[in-house]
Order: structure tokens, then C-alpha cells, then sequence
């Protein structure tokens, strides 16, 4: 039986050419399958994939490499603004793009994400923050919330004992060298479409020669969470009362 | 007198592609660290990470100066695990990169070089010892020996190691370094010293930029081909283990090619002492001293640490009544000597720790001593091997 299209009829919906032909190693209703489509969407849109050196974080989004049809460097655990500040260094005219979760760039790699927006590196940083480090069994993450259970904080997060989540957007924002900073969310298909608005941006601004430009998504990670995909997505409403949505800094502003 | 002060040799191995440098006009004083610095950019350094730590701050110093001069990229990093990874992401793209540290921050720089070997990204790293351990002090040391040629990071590998033991050695073993480096998808250490790095020298600077080879590996933006992905993880232990054996078959090319190594006086030498770097410097005014003194001694200088000369110490320790071993540390390349010589000759130490170093009359004694409890040697088959490895006095001439 062959299926017959009207020719009349758009495409309104298609893997975009930059996204691998590929099911991905992500749980089920994880939010890096989103996240990555937006990104291929953007390197269709903007024409970048020819152009663009990637690099890959340590955690679940590893095998980013394996999704996104571009070249990819992986870096070490929480090390991917230093490797893309080398990039960016000696390549002026390729695009480059961090991928990293929320233990790489706000536990381990706190350092090398401070220093290289301080330095306004023109590069721009997708930053996933699920709460939890995934990929290693679901442990506590610096930025789990307050009385969050993980198998590192079984009895929930207590911040007399393990401190405080982290609201390492805002503090990148405070640095001049910042260009852009937002944060958005997977909570709901509009926000979905905010987040990659927000993406969008990050990217020209790199491309209009600004400088850093980070886009934090709240994701979900339904296995490490203990919920259900639906229940996981419908969570992240609370999570935006800690981390709220929005644009943090925009200095190319007119 | 204008003849170079050094010549660096090498003894075995095939020769290094790339056009004879011109000769400078003249002789400069020069500080070791600011001479392997010009030494990388005259190499066609495109890039250079550090972060500043006594005594290789000239050296970042110098490429502060010099690199955004020439348009090229300098960055002090935040740490040296920013300066490794900075390093680690320019060289991806197939860039010539250098990152200079010294003892406590090759330390922190043991995880990006495990990548790099991992991914097989070409860099080199010069490594300006102190002593040690833990903070330790400024002054010069060869303590490092077993964390850098003994691979640095976690993991199954080796990197070539190149120790110069003079400032025109060290410049022409950094443009080697570079050749190696890209030759072998690898990164290359350069050990040097506080010695060696604050010391003034007069040199005959010879540069030499080495051809580039082509990086079809490179991630420099997929334009027209199918992406690269430059990395280290496979998650299936018959690919990891393939990529490990394809690693090894690296190591084994290396050794079998890259073995550098020096003589002095080795053609009637009975007794030998075997020193690197700053240690061969004092080797070689105690065997001077010795010899004044009727004690026939010789110097067996390695250059390349990894791959180490094992086979020529091997064949030579059977000639001569002893070796004696003589460090800036309790005893590292001890080790190497030791397997390689395999109980064919006694084997003595001397060493000094923590930024002292030996006196030339200290190892003179030291000679004394090993001489006085050894036998002499009864030299066996292995004479016949001479001509073919060098041991004469003309080939044994090569470092002044």
C-alpha cells in the first residue's frame, strides 16, 4: 500500500537534517531528547552544522555526539567552557557550543564555567539541569532541591548538611563578560517553544560577536526522580518556584 | 668562539623530516624557560594555556608577550585544569598547542593528558620539575620521572618524554617535540628543571618549524564531509579493548623508532654513570674530574625518557665494571636502568632531593666508592656489538 501525500499539504512537523537518525540511549520521557532537537532545529534554521564544533559533557548527555550531526570534541567531567575556550581561541569563525548538565558545570566544573564567562568567551552553553546526577544511579546534584530524596540524600536534601541548591545562572549573569543568560523550561510544549527562543538567541548572539551565552533548561529525569515521564514533566513546575523562568541578562539589548 | 655550545643527538630511530634551521646571526644569553617559549613559536605554535607557578612563570610570561603579537592565542587560565583543557580543545581542531607548568600543576594536568592520550590528541607539555612532594619547594628536581613517563594520568598509556639537558637542546627538542607529537597523534612531555629553566646560557638559537602533517581526524567544523567525533569513551569492552590494542601497537612503533639517546667518553669507559637533564650536567664535569683523577668513566645520557634506550644500556652494561645512576631524586629512572641492564653490570645511586643538587665532587666519591667494591668487568660478547651501537670515540662525541 503506498500512502499518497496531497501535494497541497505543508510539512509541518520532520527530523530535523542536523538530528542523527537514531533512537537515542535516554530514558524513557527524559527531556536531552528534547532539548537536542531544539538545538538540530536551530543548526537547520541558522545554517550552523557545517560549521559548528561541539563539545560533549561528562553524564547522561555523553552520547550527544552520537545525535547531533556535527563535529564533536568531549571533554572531561565539568572541563567543556575550558575545551571550548581552546576552540574558541584558535577557530574565530566556527560556531561553538557547550552541552552540559547541572553536576558537570555546577559541582565539578564550577571553575571553568565561572572563568570563561568572566573571560566572555563567545561561545555558547546549553546547560540541562535536571537536579540529580543520572547517569551514575541518581545522587544528589548541587542543584537537587531542598528536601529532594536521591540515593546520595535518601532522607531529602537538608541544607544544614548538605547545603543549598545553587542558582548558577544568576551568579554567571552578575559577570560582565556575559552577554546573555535565561533559563527556561520543558514543562509544557509552550514552554518547550520559549526555551528554544531563548536557544535561538543564546546562538546569535555568538554569531553577532557577543560574548558567553547560556541558556539553562529545567529538565526532568524521571527514573532518578522516581516519577512517572508525565508526573516528572508536571514536577518541574515546582522546580521553577527555585529556579525561576526567564530572561536573566540580555546586554545586546538595544 | 662561535661553534654551538650543544649539539642534540640522536642515536637510533629514523630521522626527523623538515628543513635545517637557518643559524641566528649570534650567540644570545638566554633563560631556559624563555628559550623553549620562543623556541614553540618559532615551531609554529598556534596556541599556548598556562597558569603561572615558579620556576616556569617565563616561560608563560614570554608567550604573553609574544603570542598576541604574532595574532596567536594565549590564555591565562583559571587553573591548570583549565590551561589542559583549553589545550585539549585547540589541538582537537588540529592546532599546534603547547602548556608549560611545573610539578604541583602537571599534577592537576595528569586528567586532560589522560584524554588526550585517550583521544589522541597531539600537544606538548613542558614540565619545568621542583621538588616535591606536595607543595615542596622551587628549587630544581627530577622528581616527576615516574608520574610523567610513566604515563601521568589513569589508564593504559605512555607519552614520549624528551629531557634536555642544555638550552640549545631544549629548543631543538621542543620543534621535535612538536614532529613527534603529530607524527604519533600523542601527546609529548618535555622534562625540564628549575635548573634548566632559570639558567642563562649562551646559545646559538636553531629553530626549526616542522612540517604540518595532515589532520584528517581533526574537529575543525564538518563542512562538506561527514562529522568527526574526537573522544575516549566506548562502553563495550571488545571496542575499548581494540582501541587499548591499537594504542599499544602506537607504543610499540614509538619505541621501536623514537629512542634517543647521547654518549660521552663511553669508548674505554669502565665504569658509566647514566644522568639526565641537569644531573648529566654534573655527570659530565665528575667524569672530567675522574678522569684527571685515573678513573676511566663514561656518560650515558638518555634523552627520550619514554621510550627509554633500554637495548643500547642493555648491551652496554655487560662492558664496563659498574653504572652508577645519579638523579635529582631518590631514585626514578633507577628503575628503568635496573630492568634494562638485567643484573649484567652492578648498578650504584646517587641522588639529591626537595631542590638540591649533587656536587661534581659528591659524584666523583660516589664513583670511588663503586669502584672500589666492584670487579672488573670481563667484558664478554657484547664487545662485538660496538661498532654497530656507537660506542667509539667519534660517535660518543656528540654532547659539548
Amino acid at each position: 500500500m503506498t500512502l499518497t501525500v496531497p501535494a497541497t499539504r505543508r510539512i509541518l512537523y520532520q527530523r530535523p537534517a542536523a538530528l542523527a537518525e537514531k533512537s537515542t540511549h535516554y530514558c524513557p520521557g527524559c527531556g536531552h531528547g528534547i532539548i537536542h532537537r531544539l538545538i538540530a532545529e536551530l543548526f537547520d534554521e541558522l545554517e550552523l552544522a557545517e560549521r559548528t564544533i561541539a563539545v560533549a559533557p561528562v553524564g547522561c548527555a555523553v552520547f550527544a555526539y552520537d545525535y547531533l550531526e556535527v563535529d564533536w570534541i568531549e571533554s572531561p567531567h565539568g572541563r567543556a567552557p575550558a575545551v571550548a575556550t581552546g576552540v574558541r581561541r584558535t577557530n574565530p569563525d566556527r560556531f561553538v557550543l557547550a552541552y552540559q548538565g547541572d553536576g558537570d558545570l555546577a559541582a565539578i566544573g564550577t571553575a571553568e564555567i565561572v572563568h570563561a564567562a568572566a573571560r566572555g568567551e563567545r561561545f555558547t552553553t546549553v546547560f540541562v539541569n535536571n537536579g540529580i546526577y543520572g547517569m551514575t544511579g541518581g545522587q544528589m546534584a548541587p542543584t537537587t532541591l531542598l528536601g529532594q530524596k536521591t540515593t546520595s540524600s535518601p532522607l531529602g536534601r537538608d541544607a544544614s548538611r548538605d547545603g543549598f541548591p545553587i542558582p548558577i545562572t544568576e551568579m554567571l549573569a552578575l559577570l560582565p563578560g556575559v552577554t546573555y543568560a535565561a533559563r527556561g523550561t520543558l514543562v509544557d510544549p509552550s514552554s518547550i517553544g520559549k526555551a528554544k527562543a531563548m536557544l535561538k538567541r543564546a546562538m546569535q548572539v555568538q554569531l553577532a560577536g557577543g560574548g558567553f551565552s547560556i541558556v539553562e533548561i529545567l529538565s526532568n529525569c524521571p527514573v532518578g526522580w522516581g516519577m512517572t515521564a508525565p508526573e516528572s514533566m508536571a514536577h518541574l513546575a515546582q522546580v521553577a518556584k527555585t529556579y525561576p523562568i526567564g530572561v536573566l541578562v540580555d546586554r545586546m539589548k538595544g | 668562539m662561535t661553534a654551538p655550545l650543544d649539539r642534540p643527538s640522536r642515536r637510533s630511530g629514523r630521522s626527523l623530516a623538515g628543513a635545517e634551521p637557518e643559524p641566528a646571526p649570534e650567540r644570545v644569553l638566554w633563560k631556559g624557560n624563555e628559550a623553549i617559549a620562543e623556541a614553540a613559536i618559532q615551531a609554529g605554535c598556534d596556541a599556548y594555556f598556562g597558569y603561572p607557578i615558579t620556576p616556569q612563570a617565563e616561560l608563560l610570561e614570554w608567550m604573553a608577550r609574544r603570542m598576541p603579537e604574532l595574532g596567536r592565542a594565549f590564555v591565562q587560565a583559571e587553573s591548570e585544569l583549565g590551561a589542559i583543557n583549553m589545550a585539549l580543545g585547540a589541538a582537537a581542531t588540529g592546532k599546534r598547542v603547547l602548556v608549560s607548568s611545573s610539578s604541583p600543576g602537571i599534577s592537576l594536568m595528569a586528567e586532560g593528558m589522560s584524554y588526550m592520550a585517550g583521544q589522541q590528541v597531539p600537544m606538548v607539555l613542558v614540565d619545568v620539575m621542583r621538588g616535591g612532594p606536595g607543595l615542596g619547594s622551587i628549587g630544581p628536581s627530577q622528581s616527576d620521572y615516574f608520574q610523567l613517563v610513566k604515563g601521568h594520568g589513569h589508564g593504559d598509556y605512555r607519552i614520549p618524554c624528551l629531557a634536555p639537558a642544555s638550552i640549545a637542546e631544549a629548543i631543538a627538542l621542543t620543534a621535535d617535540a612538536f614532529e613527534l607529537a603529530e607524527r604519533y597523534r600523542t601527546p609529548v612531555a618535555i622534562l625540564a628543571d628549575g635548573a634548566l629553566g632559570q639558567a642563562m646560557e649562551p646559545v646559538i638559537p636553531r629553530f626549526r618549524n616542522p612540517e604540518r602533517s595532515t589532520k584528517d581526524w581533526a574537529c575543525d567544523g564538518a563542512a562538506g564531509r561527514a562529522p568527526r567525533v574526537v573522544k575516549s569513551l566506548d562502553l563495550q569492552p571488545e571496542n575499548l579493548e581494540r582501541h587499548n590494542l591499537e594504542l599499544q601497537a602506537k607504543f610499540r612503533e614509538i619505541e621501536a623508532n623514537e629512542v634517543r639517546w647521547a654518549g660521552e667518553s663511553l669508548a674505554d669507559a669502565e665504569i658509566v654513570i647514566v644522568a639526565y637533564g641537569t644531573a648529566a650536567r654534573v655527570a659530565r664535569t665528575a667524569i672530567q674530574r675522574a678522569r684527571e683523577g685515573g678513573l676511566r668513566a663514561g656518560l650515558f645520557r638518555p634523552i627520550s625518557l619514554w621510550p627509554f634506550p633500554s637495548t643500547a644500556l642493555h648491551d652496554l652494561a655487560p662492558r664496563v665494571r659498574a653504572i652508577l645512576v645519579v638523579e635529582l631524586s631518590a631514585g626514578q629512572m633507577l628503575e628503568d636502568v635496573r630492568l634494562a641492564v638485567e643484573g649484567r653490570c652492578p648498578v650504584g645511586f646517587h641522588g639529591r632531593m626537595g631542590g638540591m643538587v649533587p656536587s661534581p665532587g659528591d659524584v666523583v666519591t660516589e664513583l670511588r666508592k663503586l669502584w672500589a667494591i666492584t670487579e672488573p668487568s670481563t667484558g664478554g660478547a657484547a664487545a662485538e656489538d660496538d661498532a654497530e651501537l656507537g660506542f667509539d670515540a667519534t660517535m660518543a662525541e656528540v654532547w659539548r
